[in-house]
């Protein structure tokens, strides 16, 4: 068990020190630094002061470890846009987009789970069809055509629901949330939808098919046979065992659900993280490129990992494969 | 050549093909979209880049089914007094030309990795790997946009030709992980048969071992990863189009069409939008039908 967790931590910080040193190239040699900070036309004196300053005239490991030391303080320096410090740029988008991937992720459980069991339970009834070619839907529908498409139903035709930022916000100390306010809740309600979709339909998917793997095994039928009412075998018998796996892929869409919050955003102009990064790659501003960039492979790596403990906790059979099979 | 094509009408994938009504359905829908995007210049009733037809009292018409709407414009006419219909077929040959380009690429890129990595073995291989893993772990819109932004800071005045070359490796760079599993396993599949053992001890150089031995057998899942991966493509180049950082805007693809009809949206002007959207769902859904009939009719142990 050690020997894994040590093994999984140095993966991580393996992955974690491949995206700082792609960052770090980034930062050297996509645009000239120098010229970004003293602009176009300043003096040979001052660029090579600059140059010492920064630390750019020392040898290459040296340069990588203050850079790497830096980003562990969130320090990525100015956006180069904007003029303002990318770890404060970064804290105060945060919880724009943290809130609503929570959100996305929360409805698509709550939604999926039931929707999954529904249509392995009533197989080939019209409702658990519809459900199915709804998901068929859901797969081959990009994100931001689903954004429009709510946006031109909900807000355009039938003008209930608000399409564009955050609406009102309450500050708790750093925090900006929107979810104290009526106003900040009916603003979620569409992008949450949104960006939900893609994974509620993956979901239920992958409930539908593991609640007829396991309606099929012999201990289901045992407990038929016990005599147990539909509804325990159902739920306390079939639904718990599905939920390992769904549980692991959640974890594991955690993470592209902030990806993908990128597109959401845009179309919701939600000003989250991913609006942010959106404009710095438009207007090719490396710092903001790189901070996001860092964060995201940090949030990536910690969710594989924690899920990854879960998995080996969880699943016994997997220890004696791993122990016995070598890696 | 023409054993060949009367093998592949008399083989067992055309039979399948012919069988499969879905399978069929797709593809003739794929084929009228590919016809009118590669022909667009000559089946297109207007020229939409054509600055001297357009006429701006035509601006902003509605469909011509709708009150208002005008027989000369069938799905109606954007901000510019473009007919819509026009500039369908026209974006969906930028779609295409970028989505076709980009799995070229990596199918070229992957392909190649996945032959070296499981001929050579040991640390080529695991390095090789190592890299496929670490860019698995993050979702393929989000390289994309990273490698996009990286073109755009290293050329910031690239124009047409240069910004679609930073596009296509953008798209591609996180494509070809897959093939270059999926080519790697079945190598070591091949690489430790008798055959290839016997074409090793004969002196056949490795090289053509590959191309000749190996090659041909990793093909079919190849091309099923590769249609699909058209699909993704150019729904990747959709959404990077739709961020405002795909084409350039002076081609507009459907992405860039969605996007502009977006603004839009609020004022009524709903079919600016729709129709491009429409068009795309249709390509990628036609393309992935195609795709899944393919993988079942190349797949030996469904027949």
């Amino acid at each position: 068990m050690i020997v894994f967790i040590l093994r999984r931590l140095a993966q991580a910080i393996m992955v974690m020190l491949t995206v700082a040193f792609i960052a770090f190239m980034l930062f050297q040699y996509v645009g000239d630094p120098v010229t970004n900070l003293l602009g176009q036309d300043a003096t040979p004196e001052q660029r090579v002061q600059l140059r010492a300053d920064l630390g750019l005239d020392q040898p290459f490991p040296v340069q990588f470890a203050a850079f790497v030391g830096n980003a562990l303080q969130g320090e990525f320096g100015l956006s180069l846009r904007q003029g303002r410090k990318v770890s404060s740029l970064i804290v105060e988008r945060f919880p724009a987009t943290v809130e609503l991937a929570f959100g996305a992720a929360l409805l698509a459980l709550c939604l999926g789970i039931p929707m999954g069991v529904y249509a392995a339970l009533k197989r080939g009834n019209f409702l658990s069809q519809a459900l199915m070619t709804f998901s068929l839907l859901g797969v081959s529908l990009p994100t931001f055509l689903i954004g429009i498409l709510l946006i031109l139903f909900f807000a355009v035709t039938l003008k209930v629901l608000p399409s564009f930022g955050r609406g009102e916000t309450v500050a708790i100390g750093a925090w900006t949330s929107g979810l104290l306010t009526a106003d900040g809740w009916k603003h979620l309600i569409l992008p949450a939808v949104t960006l939900s979709i893609f994974q509620l339909t993956l979901i239920m998917r992958l409930v539908r098919a593991e609640m007829l793997e396991v309606l099929r095994t012999d201990y289901i039928k045992f407990a038929r046979a016990r005599g147990l009412p539909d509804r325990a075998v159902y739920f306390g018998h079939a639904l718990k065992n599905t939920l390992v796996p769904v549980i692991t892929i959640t974890g594991l869409q955690l993470g592209s659900l902030i990806a993908f919050a990128i597109i959401t955003e845009t179309v919701f102009q939600w000003p989250g993280m991913g609006l942010l990064f959106i404009q710095a790659v438009q207007f090719a501003d490396i710092p903001v490129m790189a901070a996001y960039l860092c964060l995201i492979a940090l949030i990536f790596v910690v969710i594989n990992l924690i899920v990854d403990m879960l998995y080996f906790a969880v699943d016994p059979r997997l220890r004696i494969d791993k122990s016995t099979a070598g890696h | 050549m023409t054993t060949a094509v009367q093998r592949f009408f008399d083989g067992d994938v055309w039979h399948s093909f012919r069988s499969t009504p879905l399978a069929m359905a797709a593809a003739a829908v794929a084929l009228v979209l590919a016809f009118c995007a590669l022909f667009a210049g000559w089946v297109a009733p207007h020229n939409p880049f054509d600055l001297a037809t357009l006429e701006l009292a035509d601006a902003r018409l509605p469909p011509a089914w709708i009150d208002g709407g005008s027989a000369k414009y069938l799905l109606g006419t954007d901000d510019q007094g473009r007919d819509i219909l026009s500039a369908l077929m026209y974006g969906a040959r930028i779609s295409l030309l970028v989505g076709v380009a980009s799995v070229l690429l990596s199918v070229v890129v992957g392909v190649g990795l996945g032959l070296l990595s499981g001929f050579a073995g040991g640390s080529i291989d695991a390095f090789i790997m190592r890299v496929c893993d670490v860019m698995l772990s993050f979702p393929s819109i989000l390289i994309a946009l990273l490698i996009d932004g990286v073109g755009r800071a290293l050329f910031p005045n690239a124009h047409d030709t240069l910004a679609f070359a930073v596009l296509v490796f953008a798209i591609a760079l996180p494509g070809w992980v897959q093939y270059a599993r999926t080519v790697r396993g079945s190598t070591l599949v091949e690489r430790n048969k008798e055959y290839v053992q016997a074409a090793r001890v004969t002196g056949v150089s490795s090289l053509r071992i590959m191309r000749k031995h190996v090659l041909p057998n990793v093909l079919g899942p190849v091309l099923v990863l590769a249609t699909i991966q058209v699909a993704t493509a150019i729904l990747t180049e959709a959404t990077l189009s739709f961020l405002g950082v795909g084409v350039p805007p002076t081609r507009p693809s459907l992405g860039t069409l969605i996007r502009v009809g977006n603004d839009f949206l609020f004022s009524g002007e709903w079919w600016i939008t729709i129709f491009p959207g429409l068009m795309l769902v249709l390509i990628a859904l036609s393309v992935n039908l195609l795709g899944d009939w393919l993988r079942d009719a190349l797949n030996p142990r469904l027949r």
